[in-house]
């Protein structure tokens, strides 16, 4: 029998029996659904995750404080006091694929205006630190390397902290503030930068002259950690060996000890989430691809149900001269359409959940073509492996005991 | 005059193995059929008759002995050859009509052909039709069984067993399940195409059926007992006249 009157029977069984071919098709619905739907969760949380790390600068370098053993204690990373100014001072002088550098001494503490009190953090840096951070003023002006060298009490606020200051809408700029006890002129506010993907309000923070910080807040000369920039993003695995040999060099460490900072490029923390989320997806696919195999087990037990149910029609086909292969081909294809229709079914599902759950849950998402095709594939596959067992069982029948058949 | 002989039947032998027991259905059974005959093979249960109708369809083949269907010699032949000789040179007619239910008369009819690759759409349209009307089914070509009579489902049977121009229809009981005027309808058919030349082999256990068939071969025990041609044949035509007008009461 030709493929289009093969295409054309089994279009008309499964018509005869819509609603029985709607409940064998809801597995593979379900489970092409759900396969989309957390593939494109996935991607999209791993593309929010990328889009916020390279907003914040894709080519920037971290270097900290690492925890040695003084003593045979561990101790914090954050409490080490191994980077001062001298370490900015030597990068910037002998590290070439470095282009912005800036320290980071950062306190907690309360602001307040007026009546109104905040808990915020001050991070005291110099100019260069909007650029590496891919910050940006708003309104004001940043404060400038005079002021760093003058320790200038001078800050620039975030977006949070203005809202929350100055609840009637004032303008901060000019304002004092105070940050637990000293006093700062605020001379500019931060453009909003919103929520970063690990749920830190962005905008929440207070920045200031680290020479200010350092002084007045901390009374300490250490830094917590160093930002900088490499001159282009392929730079910066050149970058970070720079400053390993500069500061290992500052630190006077020995061949053989073990460094007390750490260097981590953006990349490495991209890589390092990237794997974290992905390993999520693969996570959820499984388990929505268990749903699939389900699903195919459920046509093939209907296909089963449906050859004994036919058997007489098997026999009368086969009287009248069908061979095995038509036999096989007719229940093989009637398998293929209810997992193909399923599976066309499954993928508008999973597009539509997939269009709709970012303005419901707010989780972002992103249909990729590559799990259609692949839950796809995987349908007619399954259409093909549940249905053949079935299908081999009508066209080996008897047809003189099929046509017999009760 | 071979060429005339649609059916060569010489000495076959079916046996079947229940178990550890043989149990031997056809012992040796002979007989040949012309091409124009109107035969009815008669028996009791047991007598092997289904048997032999299974191995004329081609749907068995004997165990031993020579069976020759239009010069083939089935006996050589492999399940996919032995379902194209059923496609192009048997026309089959059940009892229980076979029909596939929700479908219409029209590709009821069509069904066997469509297990012929070498005819298109249109020809296999066209020729359906053409045997519903042969069976005076040509106003209700889309109707389905359940819209139909017992004896307009035996027709469309029979104009699905005349569609692909077999060289003999088989009939199994094919007025089994219908009432007596009905099934001197039927009969009348069956006389009506053999009178146009068709080779009708009719299986069935009723002498009054067999009284219209040009020939009888009766079997027994596996064996042919009796094979009589029927010089006193009856019409269904009359028969039918003579039955009393109407059953109304």
């Amino acid at each position: 029998m030709k493929i289009s009157n093969l295409i054309r029977l089994a279009m008309l069984a499964l018509q005869r029996n819509k609603l029985r071919a709607l409940l064998t098709m809801l597995g593979i619905i379900i489970g092409v659904a759900s396969v989309i739907t957390m593939m494109s969760i996935g991607e999209g949380s791993k593309q929010s995750i990328n889009e916020s790390l390279s907003s914040m600068g894709s080519n920037m370098i971290t270097i900290m404080p690492y925890s040695n053993e003084p003593g045979g204690a561990r101790m914090m990373g954050s409490n080490m006091k191994s980077l001062t100014i001298l370490d900015v001072q030597e990068l910037k002088k002998k590290a070439p694929n470095i282009a912005k550098i800036s320290p980071l001494a950062s306190s907690s503490g309360q602001a307040i205006s007026g009546a109104s009190n905040w808990p915020t953090s001050i991070q005291g840096v110099n100019p260069e630190y909007l650029e590496i951070r891919k910050l940006s003023v708003k309104e004001g002006i940043m404060f400038t390397e005079d002021n760093v060298k003058s320790s200038a009490k001078v800050c620039l606020l975030g977006q949070t902290v203005v809202d929350n200051l100055f609840p009637n809408g004032q303008d901060p700029i000019g304002k004092i503030i105070r940050f637990g006890k000293i006093p700062f002129q605020v001379i500019g506010v931060l453009t909003p930068k919103g929520q970063s993907n690990f749920g830190q309000d962005q905008d929440d923070i207070i920045i200031a002259p680290y020479t200010t910080v350092q002084k007045r807040v901390l009374s300490s000369i250490y830094f917590g950690s160093i930002y900088a920039s490499a001159i282009r993003e392929d730079a910066s695995d050149a970058a970070v060996d720079e400053v390993t040999t500069v500061l290992r060099e500052t630190h006077r460490l020995r061949t053989g000890e073990e460094n007390d900072f750490q260097v981590r490029t953006q990349a490495e923390l991209m890589t390092m989430l990237n794997s974290t989320s992905s390993m999520m997806t693969a996570l959820l696919t499984a388990v929505a691809s268990i749903s699939l195999v389900i699903g195919g087990i459920g046509i093939m037990n209907i296909m089963y149900v449906s050859v004994t149910e036919r058997t007489r029609e098997i026999g009368l086909r086969m009287s009248i001269g069908a061979r095995g292969i038509d036999v096989l081909l007719q229940f093989l294809i009637e398998a293929i359409m209810i997992s193909i229709t399923g599976g066309v079914i499954g993928v508008l599902l999973g597009i539509s959940a997939s269009i709709i759950i970012p303005s419901m849950l707010n989780w972002p998402t992103v249909i990729s073509e590559f799990s259609i095709v692949i839950s796809f594939l995987v349908c007619a596959v399954t259409g093909i492996f549940f249905g053949y067992y079935p299908a081999l069982k009508a066209s080996r029948l008897d047809p003189i005991e099929a046509l017999r058949y009760e | 005059m071979s060429n005339n002989k649609i059916l060569e039947i010489q000495n076959v032998k079916r046996e079947f193995t229940m178990g550890t027991e043989i149990v031997r259905a056809l012992k040796g059974v002979s007989f040949d059929v012309n091409a124009g005959e109107f035969v009815t093979i008669m028996g009791s249960s047991g007598s092997g008759k289904t048997t032999l109708l299974n191995m004329l369809g081609c749907l068995d083949k004997p165990t031993d002995g020579i069976y020759m269907l239009d010069n083939v010699n089935v006996k050589e032949l492999s399940r996919d050859e032995l379902a194209k000789l059923r496609n192009t040179k048997i026309g089959f007619v059940f009892q229980a009509y076979n029909l596939l239910p929700r479908t219409s008369a029209l590709e009821n009819v069509e069904l066997p052909l469509l297990y012929n690759p070498t005819i298109g759409s249109k020809e296999r349209r066209e020729r359906a039709i053409a045997a519903l009307e042969a069976v005076k089914l040509g106003e209700r070509l889309d109707h389905t069984p359940n819209q139909l009579s017992g004896g307009q489902q035996q027709r469309v049977a029979i104009a699905r067993a005349l569609v692909n121009e077999p060289v003999m229809i088989l009939a199994d009981e094919a007025t089994g399940n219908l009432d007596t005027r009905t099934s001197y309808e039927i009969m009348s058919l069956m006389q009506e195409l053999n009178g146009q030349g068709k080779t009708i082999v009719f299986v069935t256990h009723e002498p009054d059926i067999a009284a219209f068939s040009t020939r009888t071969v009766m079997l027994r025990d596996g064996k042919v007992q009796k094979d009589l041609i029927n010089d006193s044949r009856k019409s269904a035509k009359e028969a039918l006249a003579s039955l009393p007008a109407t059953d109304d009461y």
